[in-house]
């Protein structure tokens, strides 16, 4: 029977791979999987600490449909936001997008 | 009515100020104006002659003027018998004088401005001898020493000119200098300006008699130069180069006067002081007898009648200097009216004949027959011919030196010998004899009546004004005009008729000399050549001067010039500039160095800060959420530990 350290374990890994994803990669697609993962690892938190801390409340399981709602919707405006950049600079090399930069 | 006598210096100012301010242009209604003050100055004179001869005494009026503790200035008049008497010599000269300016200035191009000076002179002479104090008295000594500089260098445009008023000027400064001093130390120790306090306190042996002497010799510098005593006799030749009236005006009848109206005027000091009279008397003497002397070879008409002034003023001063008030105020009297006279008369001459040298001249009487008639009558009144005016001041004064001492007599009867001989000798060349120069002859005629008619007046005067001091009238000028007690010497009739004698000698050697030619001028020339010379060079005087006074101040002041102004002064000039330079350019290198540096170095920090800082900025989203996420990390990994 795994305990909730295992799923906090899980969930620690899934997250740093995230955050190394979210930082290194240069693809925009990718950058946007890593955060869906960065999502998914929080969400895991949500449950495991719902489903061990107070299996009656069921507020970490509602507060986890949010957070995929949300990421969905999040995934839509990211994808749009990417298809223009894609068009802008025939590519999705955030490296290639520094149009921030002074 | 005498207090009101202070107008009468003001009607001649009044007019200057109208002159200089409204009618400058227009030269006609400016010598109406001018001789029309001078007319009301000598009505108010003459009525306080009239009351001052019905209650001869002396009266003051004055005004605070300036009041400092210890230090009273006072403006007033002095009011006397010596006052009156000057009063209306000076009216009368300067308005016959203006009368006769209409007609010798006639076309001048300066003729108004010509008009206002004599206005001005005329003030400063009044108010002078109407002061009451030394302060007031120095004033309008140097009032009238100004206006005589303005009339000696009227016409500026010649050098002599200019030069000649430069001359004047300074010269008598070197006398006032004196005169200052002299009023320092006398008004200092004594402790008053007021002539009267200031003789009470004499009398009342306030002063030391050393220091008296020697104030009263010092004051008596300030007469020697105004009235051109030997040594500073020098500058009344030359003043011959204003226009004649002026000559008349000041330098015969009133401004050289002044000198022995200072003298008259402080009798009381003189009188007191053994030693300063002595000098005042042989100054006069020695200067009676210098100037006679000259006056025997000059050729210059004005300037026979220069030197006839300065030797006739030595007789003044020599009176004064023996005690002798009234034989000296009496004699500045009618020298006054005859000398006047024969100025104008020599102004006269020279209106027609364009020219001063009596060489050139001759036959005048011919042509000019009122002004040769009045000539003669003042030269006959100068040499002192029995009745006229002369005769009877200078019996007056030759009386007194053969009772105080009879070689001053003997100076003085040389003296009388020598003016018979230079006026005579002068009147026979300019009016008797063959014309010499043809073509001037031809063009002389008689001055216009503006010009005669005052002449006539003088010669009046010249013959008459003497007659007041008769010595056998027993209300005659020695009563009205004294110092302390009448001063009435017996008459002396052998002196008189040795004076006359003497005087007809010297009349009769020039008639012989210069009218007969029995005995040729020529050959006494070549026969005393050397005398002639020096007497021609006038002593050697200017040249004198030149060598040891004016030539050693040029070089001094060439020598300032060059190693004081130049080497010192110009050096600290220098010096100061160059610092200054040297000044500016180290503030430049301050200012580039320093200042801009500090402005240019912030803005050089500021620009690398913010080139370094600005790399952070990369725009990369992703360095951004890097840092973020550190950051949380080692605030997560700070709050832990």
């Amino acid at each position: 029977m795994p305990s909730l350290y295992h799923y906090l374990s899980l969930s620690a890994l899934l997250f740093c791979i995230g955050i190394f994803g979210a930082l290194t990669r240069r693809n925009a697609i990718g950058i946007l999987m890593a955060i869906e993962l960065l999502f998914n690892a929080v969400n895991i938190n949500f449950v495991a600490f719902a489903r061990f801390i107070d299996p009656q409340a069921i507020v970490g399981q509602v507060f986890t449909i949010f957070v995929i709602t949300i990421a969905a919707a999040e995934a839509a405006v990211g994808l749009a936001i990417i298809i223009l950049i894609y068009r802008q600079h025939k590519g999705v090399d955030v490296d290639k997008v520094n149009i921030m930069k002074w | 009515m005498l207090p009101y006598s202070w107008l009468i210096p003001c009607f001649p100012l009044l007019s200057f100020a109208l002159i200089i301010f409204f009618t400058i242009k227009k030269p006609r209604l400016s010598s109406l104006v001018s001789i029309g003050a001078v007319a009301l100055s000598f009505l108010f004179s003459f009525i306080v002659l009239v009351t001052v001869l019905g209650n001869p005494v002396t009266s003051e009026f004055k005004i605070n003027w300036l009041d400092l503790p210890g230090f009273k200035v006072e403006a007033g008049m002095l009011i006397d018998p010596l006052t009156a008497v000057m009063l209306m010599v000076v009216t009368i000269v300067s308005m016959l004088v203006q009368i006769y300016s209409v007609g010798y200035m006639a076309g001048d191009s300066r003729f108004s401005r010509y008009f206002s000076f004599l206005s001005l002179f005329t003030f400063s002479m009044l108010g002078l001898v109407l002061s009451n104090n030394f302060f007031e008295i120095f004033i309008f000594w140097e009032l009238v020493g100004l206006t005589s500089y303005l009339l000696i260098g009227f016409w500026f445009e010649k050098k002599t000119a200019s030069d000649a008023g430069k001359k004047a000027f300074i010269t008598t400064r070197t006398g006032d200098l004196a005169f200052l001093v002299g009023i320092f130390l006398l008004t200092t120790t004594v402790g008053t300006l007021n002539f009267q306090e200031a003789f009470h306190q004499v009398e009342s042996g306030a002063i030391s008699s050393t220091l008296l002497t020697l104030s009263a010799i010092l004051i008596f510098g300030g007469a020697v130069g105004k009235s051109a005593q030997f040594p500073l006799h020098v500058w009344l030749p030359d003043a011959m180069e204003g226009p004649t009236p002026v000559s008349a005006l000041i330098h015969a009848a009133t401004m050289v006067a002044a000198g022995v109206y200072l003298v008259a005027r402080l009798m009381s000091i003189y009188a007191l002081s053994v030693p300063a009279s002595l000098v005042v008397a042989i100054i006069g003497a020695f200067t009676a007898f210098l100037a006679a002397s000259i006056a025997l070879v000059q050729n210059d008409i004005k300037r026979v009648l220069a030197y006839s002034t300065i030797s006739q003023l030595g007789y003044m001063i020599m009176a004064l200097g023996l005690g002798g008030y009234t034989a000296g105020t009496f004699h500045l009297m009618t020298h006054a009216s005859f000398k006047a006279l024969l100025f104008l008369g020599a102004g006269s001459v020279i209106h027609s004949m364009h020219t001063n040298d009596i060489w050139e001249m001759g036959g005048l009487y011919l042509k000019m027959r009122t002004t040769a008639i009045t000539f003669i009558l003042g030269s006959l009144s100068l040499a002192g011919i029995f009745p006229l005016s002369g005769f009877w001041s200078k019996d007056e004064i030759l009386l007194l030196a053969l009772n105080k001492s009879p070689i001053f007599a003997l100076v003085g009867l040389a003296v009388a010998f020598m003016t018979a001989f230079y006026m005579f000798r002068l009147c026979f060349i300019a009016f008797y004899g063959k014309a010499r120069d043809q073509h001037k002859f031809e063009h002389a005629h008689e001055s216009p009546k503006v010009m005669t008619v005052p002449l006539v007046i003088l010669a009046f005067l010249s013959v008459f004004a003497g007659w007041v001091g008769i010595p056998w009238l027993s209300k005659g000028y020695s009563t009205f005009v004294y110092h302390h007690e009448v001063h009435h010497l017996e008459p002396n009739f052998i002196l008189m008729l040795v004076a006359t004698f003497v005087a007809l000698s010297g009349i009769y050697l020039a008639y012989v000399i210069y009218y007969k030619g029995t005995i040729s001028a020529e050959r006494l020339k070549n026969r005393f050549s050397s005398i002639h010379k020096l007497l021609y060079n006038k002593y050697y005087f200017d040249e004198l001067y030149n060598a040891i006074i004016i030539r050693p101040l040029f070089k001094l002041a060439d020598f300032l010039f060059k190693k004081f102004d130049l080497g010192v002064i110009d050096w600290l000039v220098n010096a100061a500039g160059n610092f200054t330079v040297f000044l500016s350019w180290f503030w430049e290198l301050f200012d580039t160095y320093v200042v801009d540096g500090a402005v240019n170095g912030l803005g050089y920090v500021v620009r690398g800060t913010g080139a370094g800082i600005r790399k952070v900025q990369t725009g990369q989203l992703q360095n951004y959420a890097f840092v973020i996420f550190f950051g949380i990390v080692l605030i997560i990994l700070l709050k832990i530990f």
